[in-house]
């Protein structure tokens, strides 16, 4: 198989009337990445991957596979194959005919396409089981049999429109080590559409983290966790708390906030707005809930939080303690389960300490709904 | 009492399930077959004046199916060659309304079914109000569309395409545009029901694995709505082979419809008898038709139900 055909969008805007769904994308995907794009529903992600596939032509601007112009090129000549959320499997053909149904189309005999149909239900794990229509198939080999169609069509690039989104958790986790695994197999190009920043973390190479139509910011998982571009990324992409303030002073890479209920905090630039911000401007800055540690109540500093206990709860392996936040929204703190005692301070102010590498500040924006 | 009846007591109470059999039997058993088989009983007895009907004369008898065949004893054919020609002719036209209307009725019945909006509303409303018309005056209406000095002669020789006048009503199209029209809604209605539960990514689907529009319909929609095309077909199919008022109406004046030979026994020839021969023949050709044909294409009994 190929060695990997990149996509790239260029100044791609997808508009509905006077509804924007894409607001000027530009994506490099490189060949043979697994690469997601993340946003919560009704961001735009679905409808870039129609205009990938070519279900959907763009308003303005391209869309290039391989480095060729696709427009005017429709679904059924591009070198793609789609993985529908609902995976769409043909209901009245037996999986093998499902399977290769692209070679049907091309005309291939009925000989070649068994044998073909063999190999990659042996692939998917499901050998022996071509003479079986997709109804009489659990979820997860249906889900397993889309996939093989997919790939029957030697595609360049696949695309997956939230296929695992209709799997229990426990065969959804399963399937994302599965899906990971064929991709670095075939070695082809996987561009993966999920509102699941747990699917997206663990699978992709990199991601590209969607609002409104609009990409805030595109990095591998690490990145996006660590050193959020956005407000919108950060409390998108895992728990975080949101500390909301102006910029009281620019110290190098850091910036001295002053929030709103928590004093002068001191917190990393994300990377992506060293030396954007400056003194006045508004301000977020996120901590995530297991960068924050206990400290002697009262103690003072600009890496000290003080805040009441509203509630708390064990959840195996933290302590979750839930305090008096900013803006009406709670302040999580996660503390890891070493055995130690723990006793409730439910009502109670804590005082709260971190590391100023593990908080980072952005300008501010807008917050992703819990 | 059989399981199913029981269940069937069990969930609609014993006065309401009572009155939901009897209804239906009183429908079928009343209403069909009871009629049916004293036609069938009228069609093994001659024709014989009021004062002899159930005395000596009035034994079983084929007279009135071998009539259809060999025609009136002692006449100069070997077969009856007229009313033969005209039974085939009427199943073959019968057949050829019902692929003309499928091949006009399935482009529609897609379009409505996967689209979706006011405008389908619309369009659904406007295949349904010329059904609120009087079938015989629909019949009248095309006559007078089809006719000599009518809307589309005038527009034929006007636009000078035709020198004179062509003669639809002779030539039969209006007959076979009357027949496809009567029933283009029980053609449609079944296909779009089982079209608009098709799934739109199935076809995306195909489309995407490299498929032609063509070859999505005959490898994915079609096999799909397959039980509505059967139930549309044989509507349609039985429907035109059993229709008077079109054949009547529109029908030239040397073409006769099987119905018509028919009707003229039981009315103009008081011969019930050997009307009642002509219909169950008719009848009996008709589903055996259908069946054969179920069988060729693979549609259950169960399908058409759909």
């Amino acid at each position: 198989m190929s060695a990997g055909v990149g996509v790239d969008l260029e100044n791609l805007w997808i508009r509905f009337g006077d509804f924007v769904a894409v607001r000027d994308a530009n994506v490099h995907i490189k060949g043979g990445d697994f690469f997601s794009f993340l946003g919560p529903s009704g961001c735009g992600k679905t409808t870039i991957l129609r205009a990938v596939s070519g279900f959907l032509e763009p308003s303005e601007g391209n869309v290039l596979i391989g480095g060729n112009n696709m427009q005017g090129i429709g679904p059924n000549k591009r070198p793609t194959a789609l993985i529908f959320q609902n995976l769409a499997l043909f209901p009245l053909m037996k999986v093998w005919e499902n399977i290769t149904f692209s070679m049907e189309i091309a005309g291939a005999s009925a000989r070649d396409r068994r044998k073909r149909a063999d190999e990659l239900l042996d692939m998917i794990a499901l050998p022996g089981q071509g003479d079986k229509l997709p109804s009489e198939l659990s979820g997860g080999q249906r889900q397993r049999v889309a996939i093989a169609r997919a790939l029957c069509a030697e595609p360049d690039v696949l695309l997956l429109d939230e296929p695992l989104s209709a799997l229990d958790l426990k065969l959804r986790q399963h399937m994302r080590t599965e899906l990971r695994e064929i991709q670095k197999r075939v070695g082809i190009t996987f561009i993966y559409i999920t509102h699941d920043q747990g699917e997206a973390l663990t699978m992709s190479d990199d991601i590209a983290v969607m609002r409104a139509g609009v990409i805030d910011q595109i990095a591998d998982g690490k990145t996006i966790y660590n050193d959020p571009a956005t407000a919108f990324a950060a409390s998108f992409v895992g728990e975080n708390n949101v500390f909301r303030g102006k910029v009281l002073e620019v110290r190098g890479d850091q910036a001295l906030i002053r929030t709103n209920r928590s004093g002068d905090l001191l917190s990393r630039i994300s990377t992506a707005n060293k030396g954007k911000m400056n003194v006045g401007d508004d301000a977020m800055m996120f901590i995530r809930p297991e960068a924050l540690s206990l400290a002697p109540t009262g103690t003072q500093g600009d890496h000290f939080v003080t805040a009441k206990v509203n509630h708390e709860e064990f959840e195996g392996n933290t302590f979750n303690i839930f305090m008096e936040g900013d803006g009406g929204k709670e302040l999580k703190v996660a503390i890891p389960n070493h055995g130690q005692s723990f006793e409730d301070h439910s009502g109670q102010d804590m005082t709260l300490e971190y590391e100023v590498n593990n908080a980072v500040a952005v300008p501010a924006g807008e917050l992703a709904a819990e | 009492m059989p399981s199913f009846l029981k269940e069937f007591f069990n969930r609609n109470g014993t006065l309401m399930g009572s009155l939901m059999l009897g209804l239906v039997l009183f429908w079928t058993v009343g209403l069909i077959i009871l009629p049916q088989l004293s036609m069938l009983d009228f069609s093994f007895r001659p024709n014989l004046p009021p004062p002899e009907i159930g005395g000596p004369k009035d034994i079983y008898t084929l007279e009135n199916y071998k009539y259809l065949i060999f025609g009136p004893e002692g006449g100069s054919q070997d077969y009856n060659a007229v009313d033969l020609r005209v039974f085939f002719r009427t199943l073959v036209a019968a057949v050829c309304v019902t692929i003309f209307n499928l091949i006009l009725c399935y482009p529609i019945a897609y379009y409505l079914g996967q689209n979706k909006g006011n405008h389908i509303r619309v369009f659904a409303l406007m295949l349904i109000i010329p059904y609120w018309i009087n079938e015989i005056l629909r019949a009248f209406a095309l006559r007078i569309i089809f006719g000599e000095s009518g809307v589309i002669n005038t527009l034929l020789v006007g636009s000078g395409i035709f020198d004179t006048p062509f003669d639809f009503i002779r030539n039969d199209i209006a007959l076979y545009a009357g027949l496809g029209y009567a029933y283009i809604l029980l053609m449609i209605f079944p296909i779009y029901n089982v079209i608009e539960s098709l799934d739109h990514n199935q076809i995306e689907a195909a489309r995407d694995l490299g498929a032609p529009w063509w070859r999505i319909h005959k490898r994915v929609v079609i096999p799909y709505a397959k039980p509505g095309i059967s139930s549309g077909c044989t509507m349609v199919f039985m429907l035109s082979a059993g229709a008077l008022a079109a054949p009547q109406i529109l029908g030239g004046p040397s073409s006769l419809w099987f119905t018509q030979l028919i009707y003229q026994q039981f009315n103009d020839n008081s011969d019930w008898p050997q009307g009642a021969a002509y219909a169950i023949v008719l009848l009996v050709t008709c589903i055996l038709l259908v069946l054969a044909l179920m069988r060729v294409f693979k549609v259950n009994m169960g399908d058409i139900g759909k």
